[in-house]
């Protein structure tokens, strides 16, 4: 009797718990995966396609589901390889492409036909302009992801690095670096 | 006699101020040439409204404010601009930004002054005209003045404090200016006073400045008013606006808030003169005082033009022969200039000739030993020492959790610094990289929405691309039904297509029943341009409507016409 007893109670404890373990997962669902929505944060949202995905957030998704490395987003750098290891446990790599400083896209107005195959190709609509009309870019928008360039019949797009100036300049690290003395040559 | 109030930590340097006290405020000569620069202010930069070849008077606008905070800019003399370019700033980075370059005919001809009697005016008016003569803050900070006028609506404004402090080593400029000009300053208290409509007022000045505040009490005194003229301890940093109105009101003004939120607002003596002078002479800011001392013959505070360059101002002082660069501001805050050529701006209210003699080149940094000088001194009780390790570390996060933000980059941890760590210097790169991630981050959220708001209206396009597809192949398969009728009606002579009775002929049946389905399809899919008509449009429209129907086009059967 007292086994049944035990036994009943324990079931019934289960019953409960289980109840409100399922009531949990459905109240409190999480939407989407966070995981993806952390490693997208980290990513520089230029949408330039150089790590071989269509976009930020599918490149998000193959990192998250371990398909892709975290080595493949030049405009990132590779401070966001870093970032990216820090966040995933993985091994930091060295970047799968040459770091390029930031950069903004300049049309060439002169040379510029109209044929709104740039404005097409935009990622962020950072390009202005109509058919026959002459485009420019609205640089504060543009991310330097450079699809405008492949498109262009006339190559009238040019790519600038972005200089330093008053609004964007930086105070420097006030460590003096140590540098190894150049090797003296054997005589 | 008021109950004056302590801050915690500061430091006592050596003032030097004594040297540049000995000689009035001089008038600098007019400059061979003006570089006047149009980002003098915190806020929007303002928009040339001069260009190359254009002749100027004295005080004519030249750079047009942008936005409510920002401040206009005008020429400090009458000539003609030679060019509007980039030119060396005077700031640390030694980079350029846009210059109006003005060329001195040497008459310094003003333009048209139009003095007003800021009591006949409204308030916003008041302040309209403060923004319109470029008046900003002259202690160092130049926020756009008539920002900070308008009172709160939901605190009482209960202590206008006007700051004489000035706790800098070297610099003289407000000491001289109370002296020679309090009645001015006073008065242009008076029209801060007004605005704001405080309890009362009180200006504070450090008591090694007595000439100072006797000649403010005087003015006061002699114009009637209630402001009260208080000396506060020298110490510095007693000048930080903090600082200060913590020691006059014993308000400490939390991180998160502004002085106006605990009913208190501060201003320079230097502001409250120069807004005397744009109201009550219609003389907007084209010059300021500036002290040149350091290893110069003969220091002195000198009324300078904004944008005459620096070697020239400094030229007044004679520098001695070793002087191997201009310090603009003070030893504690101040910087190195680029070169002799930067201009004077409207923060400028201190040259420096720097020479090893004066300031000894610092022995170099060594480890930090935890000794706890640094948080002593601090006046704004934050701790240095664990603030520079994170720094060091480009540990950002965690110095934001120490406040770094609150830091006033004073240098007082650093003066005190045993290991002669320039601990200031870390913390400016500390806040200049978060502001920089900021901004970056910024840019990626825009970006992410432009990209996602991009993909959403290309799906849109597609969706509506295919409906007219849809449509259109209806259209299609309706006309050749037509089509196949009219022909079966030829067959049958004596019958035209339209004379049947379709209930009688299923193929008729069949067409009416089918341009039924594509008229509901259409009705189902209205074009996508016609939602938000305004008046004249929607007019248009209906004529052209009319019209068709005029025309025997009816829209109701533009499924025939559809090719």
């Amino acid at each position: 009797m007292e086994l049944l007893l035990a036994i009943a109670v324990m079931a019934l404890g289960a019953v409960v718990l289980g109840a409100a373990l399922g009531y949990a997962a459905i109240k409190f669902r999480v939407e989407g995966d966070p995981l993806v929505e952390k490693i997208e944060a980290i990513l520089p949202q230029t949408q330039c396609g150089q790590c071989g995905y269509p976009g930020c957030k599918p490149y998000a998704d193959a990192i998250a589901k371990g398909e892709a490395d975290i080595n493949l987003c030049p405009p990132g750098g590779m401070e966001g390889v870093q970032r990216l290891a820090d966040l995933l446990g993985r091994e930091v790599k060295p970047l799968d492409a040459e770091e390029k400083p930031k950069q903004v896209a300049i049309i060439d107005e002169n040379t510029c036909i109209g044929c709104t195959l740039c404005i097409q190709a935009c990622p962020v609509d950072a390009i202005v302009g109509a058919a026959k009309q002459m485009h420019t870019i609205i640089a504060g928008q543009c991310t330097g992801c450079e699809l405008c360039l492949p498109p262009c019949p006339v190559e009238c797009i040019r790519m600038e690095a972005i200089t330093e100036n008053i609004d964007n300049w930086k105070w420097k690290y006030p460590v003096v670096e140590i540098k190894a003395a150049a090797p003296q040559k054997a005589a | 006699m008021l109950n004056l109030f302590k801050f915690k930590g500061g430091v006592k340097p050596p003032t030097n101020k004594t040297q540049s006290l000995g000689r009035p405020i001089a008038v600098a000569p007019l400059p061979s040439r003006l570089v006047v620069p149009l980002h003098q202010s915190i806020g929007g930069t303002p928009r040339p409204v001069v260009q190359a070849g254009d002749k100027v008077l004295k005080g004519q606008l030249i750079g047009e404010a942008d936005g409510w905070i920002s401040a206009a800019v005008h020429a400090p003399t009458s000539g003609t601009v030679v060019a509007v370019d980039m030119h060396v700033q005077p700031h640390p980075s030694g980079l350029d930004a846009l210059c109006v370059v003005i060329e001195p005919d040497g008459r310094d001809e003003w333009t048209t002054r139009v003095p007003v009697d800021h009591r006949a005016l409204a308030p916003e008016e008041v302040r309209e005209r403060l923004q319109q003569a470029g008046v900003v803050g002259l202690g160092g900070a130049v926020f756009p003045t008539h920002g900070k006028l308008t009172p709160s609506k939901t605190v009482p404004m209960q202590e206008l404090v006007i700051n004489g402090a000035e706790c800098e080593p070297f610099i003289t400029c407000d000491d001289l200016l109370m002296r020679e000009r309090a009645d001015e300053v006073v008065r242009g208290i008076g029209i801060f006073r007004d605005l704001l409509q405080p309890e009362k007022v009180l200006i504070g000045i450090e008591d090694n400045k007595p000439e100072a505040a006797a000649a403010m009490r005087a003015a006061v005194q002699a114009l009637g008013e209630s402001f009260e003229v208080v000396q506060v301890p020298t110490l510095y940093p007693a000048g930080g606006a903090k600082q200060l109105i913590r020691v006059l009101t014993g308000k400490e003004v939390p991180a998160s808030k502004r002085s106006t939120d605990l009913g208190v607002q501060c201003f320079n003596v230097a502001t409250a003169y120069t807004a005397w002078r744009a109201l009550a002479h219609g003389e907007p800011v084209v010059s300021r005082l500036v002290t040149v001392t350091g290893n110069v013959a003969e220091p002195c505070n000198y009324e300078v033009l904004i944008g005459t360059p620096m070697a020239e101002v400094l030229k007044l002082g004679r520098p001695h022969p070793d002087t191997d660069g201009i310090v603009m501001g003070g030893p504690m805050m101040g910087f190195l200039v680029p070169d002799g050529e930067v201009p004077v701006v409207k923060a400028t209210n201190c040259l420096i000739a720097h020479s090893e003699r004066l300031f000894p080149p610092k022995a170099p940094e060594m480890p930090c030993i935890r000794c706890g000088s640094c948080a002593r001194a601090c006046p704004h009780e934050l701790q240095p020492f664990e603030m520079y390790w994170f720094a060091r570390a480009k540990n950002f996060g965690k110095t934001q959790e120490y406040h770094i933000f609150d830091c006033i980059e004073c240098g007082c941890c650093s003066f005190v610094c045993p290991s002669r760590i320039p601990l200031v210097q870390y913390f400016r790169f500390a806040k200049s990289e978060i502001w920089a991630r900021e901004r970056e981050k910024k840019a990626a959220d825009t970006a992410k929405t432009r990209f996602e708001f991009k993909q959403l209206r290309e799906e849109r396009e597609k969706a509506e691309k295919a409906e007219k597809l849809a449509r259109a192949a209806a259209a299609q398969a309706a006309k050749k039904a037509a089509e196949a009728a009219a022909a079966a009606g030829e067959a049958a002579p004596g019958e035209t297509a339209a004379a049947v009775d379709a209930e009688t002929d299923p193929k008729k049946a069949a067409i009416a029943a089918a341009m039924a389905r594509a008229k509901a399809q259409r009705e189902a899919a209205p074009p996508r341009n016609t939602e938000q008509l305004n008046a004249v449009q929607q007019r248009e429209l209906d004529e052209i409507e009319a019209r068709r129907q005029a025309a025997g086009i009816s829209p109701a059967a533009p499924a025939e016409k559809t090719e």
